[in-house]
């Protein structure tokens, strides 16, 4: 802020020509720039926020498995990792048309910006539809807790019925609050989308795209993890 | 303040409290200004609320068999009070209110980064209060304002669900606050107000903003979780079908530790700001007191495990904690010792907000000693849930924070409202309130220490004494809560015009008509000095 106290000692007025731009600017802000940092920044915090907000469940999760551990092996050991693998691709795939999403709003290229984020939303919709068959695949093996939950011998795997149950209360958990910010991001680019197409994106003023961006790829990271605490570790020892 | 504002008219004729008018004007308002008035609104509702609840309690516990309502009901009364007093007036108070209204003008901007983010949270603690109103209008919830499992997700059948929600959905308006402020202090300050250039209100309120970005996500989900538990019978904390009760109290405490520094960070900011003003003096180290309320936030979030040394946790981790905990009383020493050297020679007028600002200093310092009793493992295990811990954090939350709110809400009233309230009904409130206040807790310490357990509606007979006096200084205390309210509203429409700067401060707050324009400043300020210049002759009281 002292380097902007340098160059800009005339702060602008609400009715100064900097403001022609006004459907752009909002008036509590200097300058675009300023804008642009502050809606990023504002994005960073939210993100730090969701941090936490998933620790929770990790810790729990974590401190779970070294409680009661062959059951989570043998929750693993339940989940099909070839359709998690599949999903994992999927939204790796759309974190990289969301990427080039950006790039193309930052290069000002309407067309690109509409069709990048289009297959995004198709990525991120993919993605849900595996989900949703790995959740019908539970419900008819009988592992949905508190709805039905009545598993086979075999998928318990000689551990107690119980810990199983709280595996796979994490899993669906973790996995539908995963679920929610995709649909949540889905929603974000959509609209975002729609207001492309409309060309009311300028080149300038881009942040938007950027910072839902920011959104997609923290939810990426979230899966990143989630993936083989959930799937991959623990099968192998069986 | 020294600013490139020079001349500022007594009152503007058009200002953010008559820029416009009508209901819509002000429930689809983006101005701080006004959406810190909708809080101020709110949270007092929810102050004479959980109030209700305390005075029913302290009538009741005038007789040992209880005189009033049946143990349930008592169960229920401390429930809501904890919950409405904790979730819905302490950690909105000062930052939902002062926080809000002051800091887009101590910075010298025009609003908060994101307005309609702010207005948002207003909704968004409006909806969570309306749940928790819901269910106390329905019957009630008995758990205590911890909702320690299993009792909240097994045993009782009242309303946990609505309340957790409430406090669920509340949390979310906290967090909304506190990105707001963070990213509003970090880019939009006035041109030359660098950081070692902001009050130190300021820094409070971003130490605060911190705790609510990093610690309440994971309240939410700790009760979002017990509210899946509920519905679905899962065993996430539940031992009987496979949980574990102590993750609820460690997630629960790693939100409601640090969330106790939200109340007390902003009273702490509130109390920097007064102590320096009505002493005439720049700050006795600066810095430090700065420095100090960002190391309290961090440390917060290392100590929850004091709640717990009698919960199972290991020796050795309670060990480390209490270590932590005696490390909270550094940075709070240092607040204290920098606030008395203040004063220390200065030129100390006694006006309402300062009467205030020093019953913090002395109630905090004395919560805040009682603190390390139950820091220390040996003594806690004696202390552990007697009314020796209701004492001690009432004399923080009481004694500090609503002391430090109301000085804040008697220090800018001014600015808020463009009026001066009746300063002799002022101090005479503050007496009362702290006379009040101490013969309501004092006498809990002595209870507590005796062994009187808290949380229950019938006691032993030679616990009578010292309860009726608690109970007596409970009517003071309302009395004494309820004078303020009739004279600062009294004051809106009779009181004289405060003019900008009544307190004669050098904040940049007061360099603007009371009450201000919508955009804050008639001209930007551009800062070119140190934020207290008290001690500079040309601002010497004029």
């Amino acid at each position: 802020m002292s380097e902007r106290a340098a160059s800009d000692a005339l702060p602008l007025l609400p009715d100064q020509p900097a403001h022609s731009a006004s459907s752009v600017l909002h008036h509590q802000f200097e300058d675009i720039e300023q804008q642009r940092d502050a809606d990023n920044f504002g994005m960073w915090v939210f993100l730090a926020t969701e941090m936490l907000f998933f620790g929770g469940v990790f810790t729990g999760y974590i401190i779970y498995r070294t409680l009661y551990y062959p059951g989570f092996v043998a929750g693993s050991h339940g989940l099909e990792a070839n359709l998690g693998a599949a999903m994992t691709f999927v939204l790796l795939a759309s974190s990289f048309t969301m990427a080039m999403a950006v790039h193309a709003a930052r290069e000002g290229k309407r067309g690109m910006l509409v069709g990048f984020l289009t297959s995004t939303i198709i990525l991120g919709i993919a993605f849900l539809a595996l989900k949703f068959t790995e959740y019908i695949h539970k419900w008819h093996e009988q592992l949905v807790p508190g709805f039905n939950f009545h598993p086979a011998l075999e998928s318990l795997r000689g551990a107690p019925e119980r810990s199983v149950e709280l595996f796979m209360c994490f899993y669906f958990f973790m996995t539908g609050l995963h679920a929610l910010h995709m649909i949540i991001g889905i929603g974000l680019l959509a609209v975002l989308a729609i207001v492309a197409w409309q060309g009311k994106i300028p080149r300038e003023n881009y942040t938007r795209v950027e910072v839902s961006g920011l959104y997609w790829h923290f939810v990426d990271i979230i899966w990143i993890y989630l993936f083989p605490l959930l799937y991959l570790i623990g099968g192998r020892y069986q | 303040m020294s600013t490139a504002v020079a001349e500022v008219p007594v009152q503007s004729q058009v200002h953010y409290l008559n820029a416009n008018y009508g209901i819509k004007s002000w429930l689809f308002t983006t101005d701080h200004k006004r959406i810190a008035l909708l809080y101020l609104g709110s949270i007092t509702l929810m102050f004479f609320i959980g109030g209700a609840a305390a005075v029913l309690m302290r009538l009741h516990l005038i007789e040992p068999a209880g005189a009033l309502v049946q143990p349930e009901t008592y169960n229920k009364l401390f429930t809501m009070h904890g919950v409405v007093m904790l979730f819905f007036f302490l950690v909105p108070s000062i930052p939902a209110t002062l926080g809000n209204f002051l800091v887009p003008m101590m910075i010298g901007a025009r609003d908060l980064a994101f307005p309609r983010l702010n207005l948002l949270s207003w909704y968004v603690y409006i909806t969570g209060a309306a749940f928790t109103l819901y269910a106390l209008i329905s019957g009630g919830v008995d758990t205590g304002w911890t909702f320690y499992t299993p009792l909240s997700s097994h045993y009782v059948t009242t309303h946990v669900i609505a309340t957790a929600m409430g406090v669920f959905i509340t949390g979310f308006s906290s967090i909304l606050t506190g990105l707001n402020f963070i990213v509003t202090i970090h880019k939009m300050r006035a041109p030359g107000l660098t950081w070692k250039r902001m009050q130190l209100f300021l820094w409070s309120i971003y130490a605060t903003s911190v705790i609510f970005v990093l610690a309440t996500p994971v309240i939410a989900i700790a009760l979002f979780l017990l509210v899946l538990e509920r519905i679905f019978h899962v065993g996430i904390f539940d031992p009987a079908i496979g949980g574990d009760p102590v993750l609820f109290q460690h997630l629960f405490w790693f939100y409601s530790h640090p969330a106790v520094y939200i109340m007390i960070l902003p009273g702490m900011g509130v109390v920097s700001e007064l102590v320096t003003c009505f002493s005439r003096k720049k700050p006795f180290g600066y810095i430090f007191i700065a420095y100090s309320s960002l190391a309290i936030a961090m440390i917060s979030f290392f100590v929850w495990g004091h709640h717990m040394f009698v919960s199972g946790q290991s020796v050795y981790a309670g060990f480390i904690f209490s270590a932590l905990s005696f490390a909270v009383a550094i940075p709070s020493a240092i607040k204290v010792f920098n606030w008395t050297a203040t004063l220390y020679k200065g030129s100390i007028s006694y006006d309402a907000p300062m009467l205030y600002a020093l019953g913090f200093i002395g109630l905090f310092t004395m919560g805040g000693l009682t603190g390390l009793f139950l820091a220390s493992m040996a003594t806690d295990i004696h202390l552990h849930d007697t009314y020796f811990v209701i004492a001690h954090f009432h004399y923080i939350m009481v004694g500090g924070a609503v002391m430090a709110y109301l000085g804040g809400i008697h220090y800018w009233w001014p600015k808020i409202t463009g009026r001066l309230y009746h300063d002799g009904w002022a101090r005479f409130a503050a007496f009362v309130i702290f006379i009040g206040f101490n013969l309501t807790f004092f006498p809990q310490y002595m209870l507590g220490y005796l062994g009187m357990p808290r949380r229950y509606a019938v006691y032993p007979a030679e616990f009578q004494v010292l309860n009726v006096m608690s109970s007596a200084g409970a009517s003071i205390l309302g009395v004494g809560y309820l004078i303020p309210f009739v004279y600062l509203l009294w004051s809106i429409r009779y009181g004289p015009i405060a003019g900008s700067n009544p307190w004669q401060s050098t904040g940049l707050e007061w360099k603007t008509p009371s009450p201000p324009p919508t955009e804050n400043f008639e001209v930007p300020p551009v800062i070119t000095g140190e934020p207290y210049g008290y001690a500079e002759p040309e601002h010497a009281r004029v």
